[in-house]
């Protein structure tokens, strides 16, 4: 099992869990896993066609998927999927 | 360097940095040539600036239009309890004069804005930014890239932190991704809340300053790897953390500075307006014992330190939330400033047809200034 880790603002959508187990066999199969499993995380994570959102940013590892083959990166087992949000905060 | 002198007492003050064989008197010199922009001087501001100073960065500048407010304390360890209702700029400067009196200090009492920034930033080399919204992010970003500097980028939320830095100059001349690369776009309104409505840990701030400091202090001397084109994440709660490539993106251009507000969503051109309803009268409609339905559209830990006995709503769950809320007599909303309550508001008359809805005009922040100082305000 792959495991996708969730960041702190999705959480809310997720039940509060930090992490998701998959099966998926790609970036893709993973995250469609994942948002039918906590379907309220879809609308933040991808676009009405489905294509993952441009504030959100997808790695494998260490490594950018847009860097990879995109959505259709293979995932092996015990890899980790990070989703990466932008946060804003630090002075208030 | 040559005409960067330090003297007996700073050579005493900065023994323990000479002693590095890296860093010697010529890492020493180099950081007190430098100029360093702090933009901000809260949660991240604080470490990075204290630590800046104690290292003898030459000369500290500090944005900040801020007041300290007592909800501060709990991470900005530059204040104290007698700062409360001071300009955090010129206490953070009195604090870091005190600790360090070789260098130099500036205050910019100002917000940072596109008319200002190019201004301000160029007049250091460097600038660590700990900012605490998406706008600014993005300006800090766009005039740091216009202005060929190199942004150490810091953020904090709840028990997460992010660090890189951003637009480094490379030995060939060539720079290193920047905050746009990593993310072309901010996300909408109201998905990632600020510190204020999201909460942070209050050590968080001092491990990822402390951080930023650090980077700033590499990137000055030379030293080591700077973490440029990669980002480090760091979850407190779990005590993971990650490095993660950010590479650039060819379609990254930047070429003046923008309206950011509008770039962030926060002033949309075309929002519709939304029917209010100030405190005061509300309170008239409790004194008469008017028939109405009060919704909170806050989170539960919010309506734990204050709440109006309204029914307790979160924003996220609003829209499938429709069948509790009356269409057959005034339903008020409101949040902690009004703000989330107008989004609640439209949700609700665009997905539901709602047109009995009100927001509290200045929410439970108004309502205790206003009508109850005993409602506590966060």
């Amino acid at each position: 099992m792959a495991k996708i880790i969730i960041p702190t603002p999705l959480r809310k959508f997720t039940g509060n869990a930090s992490t998701f187990e998959t099966k998926g066999n790609t970036v893709k199969e993973a995250i469609g896993e994942l948002v039918h499993s906590h379907p309220n995380l879809s609308r933040h994570i991808l676009d009405d066609q489905n294509n993952i959102r441009s504030f959100i940013r997808v790695y494998l590892g260490e490594n950018d998927i847009n860097e990879l083959e995109k959505e259709e990166t293979s995932v092996l087992d015990n890899e980790t999927i990070s989703i990466v949000p932008a946060i804003a905060g630090g002075i208030a | 360097m040559t005409d960067i002198k330090l003297s007996a007492q700073e050579m005493a003050r900065y023994a323990r940095h000479i002693a590095i064989p890296e860093f010697n008197v010529e890492g020493q010199k180099k950081l007190k040539a430098a100029k360093v922009l702090v933009i901000g001087s809260g949660g991240l501001g604080s470490p990075v600036l204290l630590y800046l100073a104690a290292a003898g960065v030459g000369h500290l500048g500090i944005v900040d239009f801020d007041v300290v407010d007592d909800s501060n304390l709990q991470r900005q360890v530059l204040f104290t309890v007698d700062d409360v209702g001071k300009s955090k700029a010129e206490t953070a400067k009195k604090r870091l004069h005190a600790l360090n009196p070789h260098i130099k200090i500036t205050v910019h009492n100002t917000r940072l804005t596109k008319e200002n920034a190019l201004d301000l930033i160029n007049q250091y080399d460097i600038v660590a930014d700990g900012t605490d919204n998406f706008p600014t992010r993005y300006l800090v970003n766009d005039a740091c890239v216009l202005s060929g500097k190199t942004n150490v980028y810091a953020s904090i939320f709840r028990f997460e932190g992010q660090v890189s830095v951003f637009n480094y100059l490379n030995e060939d001349g060539t720079r290193g991704p920047n905050y746009r690369d990593m993310f072309p776009e901010p996300p909408p309104p109201g998905l990632v809340p600020n510190c204020a409505e999201g909460g942070v840990l209050g050590v968080l701030p001092g491990i990822i300053g402390s951080l930023q400091a650090c980077e700033v202090i590499k990137v000055i001397t030379g030293i080591g790897e700077p973490l440029a084109g990669r980002i480090f994440l760091f979850d407190a709660a779990s005590f993971t953390t990650r490095t993660l490539k950010v590479n650039k993106n060819p379609k990254t251009k930047i070429t003046e500075l923008i309206n950011y507000e509008q770039f962030c969503g926060i002033l949309p051109t075309n929002v519709s307006e939304v029917k209010e309803i100030t405190v005061k009268e509300l309170y008239h409609l409790q004194v008469q014992s008017t028939d109405f339905q009060l919704i909170d559209v806050r989170e539960p830990y919010e309506y734990e330190i204050a709440n109006l006995e309204g029914e307790l709503i979160p924003l996220g769950a609003i829209a499938e939330s429709a069948e509790r809320i009356s269409r057959d007599k005034k339903v008020i909303i409101h949040c902690r400033s009004g703000k989330r309550s107008a989004d609640a508001i439209r949700e609700l008359e665009s997905l539901h047809g709602f047109d009995n809805l009100y927001n509290l005009k200045g929410g439970i922040l108004a309502w205790s200034k206003e009508i109850d100082s005993e409602i506590p305000t966060y």
